[in-house]
């Protein structure tokens, strides 16, 4: 196996290798480099002008506030996301009749499992559609709900008020993806190792206790990688945005980056601009996940 | 005997991977699939001029037509190439029906292998001042010059409806066919206005009134789509400072002038929205409606009054009631002094149809926007659209609806009287960012006229200096 062996590695990988090149680094050098130009997207006439469209993008404040609006997004939604997926895959994981030790969940797991992952199948694009209904000032379910109760002070044009737009959206989001990520940490749960449950019931552990001090710190990795994917959605949001708010909310007020990216190239003609936008969201992006994967670094626990 | 050295450890690999990586990315700059490509100049077919064939078609070139499939679908130009084909047999004619133009046409037109005839439209068109400031629109003057199908003694420039010249003129040429005739009324259902006896107004103060008097019944006077079509509402509030001050209100403010927009009649126009807002006058929760949501409660009879453009009823075509009746009326004037008479109507032709500068058939694009234009041509387009063509002597043969018939007559009384205003196609971030977002702001009753004025203002200066934006004049 000596002989020739790099050779047999690179065959191996020249393919994927020149996919990858082709498809995906080419693509970026080539946004960086149109970044550092001023090209308007329908002609060969492109100028160098350097660094100007990332001078003209640190002094634009609607590129700050969509930031604003991603970061909002990148902080609220994935911790509620994982904290109600997180509740819910303990109850009908670790939760239930059996203790800290009974696995199964409290009744009727079996077809709560079934049920949570419904949200997600729906497609963001039908789900935004159905939402916006649902938000309706008038003939919303939301406000007939609320009126139902007599909380007629609390109905209000959810995305038409600068105040609730934006919560309004979370919602979605965060209706949208909890089920995904119940099944996955459903899945890293059942994966815990038994006797170190065993132990802690032992020293006389509540399941609060338990939870703390085992499930939690055992989770960890599938916390993290969780929220790195959903971050990184989180700083694009443009589906559902662009189906529920094209033009960037009240007053502006749920614009997010990529939806400005999107205008500024295509209705504005200033590509160049664009993917000055896109190189920082992907600068942005990057540091997000490397934060988060450096946070809480510790020896790693191998079962 | 040696012992074999160990294999690549996982570490040793990924770091020669990354290597090897790295090493392939210089090479990625000879990649042909570029945005960044390269294109060469095309040259155009050219044929011999004749009586028969005024603009010098080359009878044996392809056409390549590329038409945006919207609320008034493609089937009239499957006709239109008919008529080409009939008159140039040998040309083979491709045609390309899509919603996506902006997405789909940039390569072409970067890699200056663009279509002969691009109806540029849809909330996905190219945006006009950046496609003519990048050379890329062949100069329509020989069309224009050229004598029409159906009379060879008559110009091609003559039969034009007012305000198509201008609208399809950038930089001082004329470069693009704005093909349909909108016109931009209020709208409201003729049956519920003669239930209640109900007359469309005709100055600002018998709107006030009558707006009042609807509430009472209580229906919202006026509906309108904050969260993307705020915008609609700029066709009562400065089309009433137009008709007050005249043509040259919305002239100074599509040419940026300083103070454009703190003209007094603007200003009152605008006070007008905001004392409408103030009495609650639009519908509660238009803020956070889309335009087809705030469209389908007023053909539900929710509201009153709808302000848009006369695609209107092919909008609603299916969800408003048979007998809706769906009736334009001209906004109303301030007051009676105005420069302007009542019947004025804000026009604006629409559909802008281009040949590509770089297209391999120049001249058969330009043959293919005349056979458009002819009586045949155009009456075909009305009756599958139930529109009106920019082009005089187009007869609809389709049976005229009611929103057909009641623009067609506003048309008529208002006759040379027509005005627009360009701010909306020339400066679209500037529109859609600042004026729409504005708008949206004030018929929330998030803002005062005053403060409306001021940052549109400011916004408009803004822009004015700003050197990353071609201008325009009028």
């Amino acid at each position: 196996m000596r002989y020739g062996k790099y050779r047999f590695i690179a065959g191996f990988l020249a393919i994927p290798l020149l996919l990858y090149v082709v498809f995906v680094v080419s693509p970026y050098l080539q946004a960086i480099y149109i970044s550092l130009t001023d090209w308007r997207g329908f002609s060969q006439n492109r100028n160098f002008v350097g660094l100007a469209n990332y001078v003209d993008l640190l002094g634009d404040t609607r590129f700050w506030r969509a930031m604003w609006h991603n970061l909002l997004l990148l902080i609220v939604v994935p911790v509620v996301t994982l904290a109600i997926a997180l509740f819910l895959a303990t109850m009908t994981t670790l939760a239930g009749r059996g203790g800290a030790l009974g696995r199964g969940g409290v009744r009727g797991s079996r077809f709560y499992q079934i049920v949570f992952v419904f949200p997600y199948i729906v497609p963001l694009v039908i789900a935004g559609l159905l939402f916006a209904f649902f938000y309706n000032p008038e003939a919303g379910l939301l406000n007939g709900l609320l009126r139902l109760v007599g909380f007629d002070w609390l109905a209000r044009p959810w995305l038409g008020d600068t105040t609730f737009a934006l919560p309004a959206v979370m919602a979605v989001l965060i209706w949208a993806f909890v089920g995904f990520y119940f099944v996955v940490l459903s899945a890293a749960m059942k994966a815990l190792p038994i006797d170190v449950f065993e132990a802690a019931v032992l020293d006389g552990a509540g399941q609060v206790r338990t939870f703390m001090s085992i499930t939690l710190p055992l989770l960890t990795d599938s916390l993290k990688a969780s929220y790195i994917y959903l971050g990184i959605m989180m700083l694009d949001g443009f589906t559902l945005l662009q189906v529920m708010l094209p033009d960037g909310g009240p007053d502006g007020s749920t614009e997010v980056v990529a939806q400005y990216l999107y205008r500024a190239a295509f209705t504005d003609g200033r590509f160049g601009y664009a993917s000055a936008m896109g190189v920082a969201l992907c600068l942005v992006t990057l540091v997000l996940a490397i934060v988060i994967l450096r946070a809480g670094r510790r020896d790693r626990v191998e079962f | 005997m040696n012992r074999p050295r160990p294999g690549l450890d996982r570490r040793q690999f990924l770091q020669r991977l990354a290597a090897a990586g790295l090493l392939t990315v210089p090479g990625a700059g000879v990649l042909s699939a570029c945005a960044t490509g390269g294109g060469g100049p095309a040259t155009a077919a050219q044929g011999d001029v004749s009586a028969q064939n005024p603009l010098g078609v080359a009878a044996d070139a392809g056409l390549d037509v590329v038409i945006f499939k919207g609320g008034y679908g493609d089937e009239y130009a499957l006709f239109h190439e008919e008529l080409y084909k009939k008159a140039y047999p040998q040309a083979q004619v491709e045609h390309t029906a899509t919603t996506q133009i902006a997405q789909e046409l940039q390569p072409r037109f970067v890699a200056g292998n663009p279509p002969d005839v691009l109806d540029n439209s849809g909330a996905q068109k190219i945006d006009y001042a950046t496609l003519a400031a990048e050379g890329q629109c062949a100069d329509l003057a020989p069309l224009l010059d050229a004598p029409t199908v159906d009379d060879p003694n008559v110009k091609i420039r003559d039969i034009l409806l007012p305000g198509v010249l201008e609208q399809g003129t950038y930089g001082g040429k004329f470069v693009m066919l704005n093909y349909v005739y909108a016109a931009f009324p209020m709208w409201y259902s003729k049956p519920l206005f003669e239930k209640n006896g109900w007359q469309p107004p005709t100055t600002l103060d018998e709107m006030l009134a009558l707006c009042e008097q609807i509430k009472a019944t209580g229906i919202s006077p006026w509906a309108y789509g904050g969260t993307n079509a705020a915008d609609y509402v700029l066709d009562l509030s400065l089309g009433m400072s137009v008709k007050q001050g005249g043509p040259d209100v919305a002239k100074k403010i599509d040419n940026l002038e300083p103070a454009a927009w703190q003209q007094d009649v603007v200003v009152a126009g605008v006070q007008a929205i905001e004392e409408m807002v103030r009495k609650g006058y639009f519908m509660p929760g238009s803020e956070a409606l889309k335009h087809t949501e705030a469209q389908t409660s007023w053909v539900q009879g929710k509201a009153a009054f709808y302000v848009s453009g006369s695609w209107l009823e092919n909008e609603m075509k299916g969800i408003a009631p048979p007998d809706f009746t769906m009736t334009a009326a001209p906004v109303p004037v301030l007051d009676s002094g105005s420069a302007l008479p009542v019947t004025a109507l804000r026009t604006q032709p629409t559909e802008a149809f281009i040949v590509p500068a770089r297209a391999k058939n120049v001249n058969g694009g330009l043959e293919y926007l005349r056979l458009m234009m002819s009586k045949e041509g155009a009456s075909k387009f009305a009756e599958l659209t139930a529109s009106v063509p920019s082009v005089k002597g187009a007869d609809a043969g389709a049976a005229a609806t009611p929103a057909l018939q009641s623009v067609t007559a506003a048309l008529d009384a208002a006759g040379s009287d027509v005005f627009s205003w360009q701010v909306n196609t020339w400066y679209v971030n500037f529109y859609k960012s600042v004026l729409q977002q504005q708008l949206g702001n004030l018929l929330a009753g998030r803002i005062d006229a005053n403060t409306f004025i001021s940052t549109v203002q400011s916004e408009a200066d803004k822009l004015a200096a700003d050197q990353n934006v071609p201008k325009f004049q009028r």
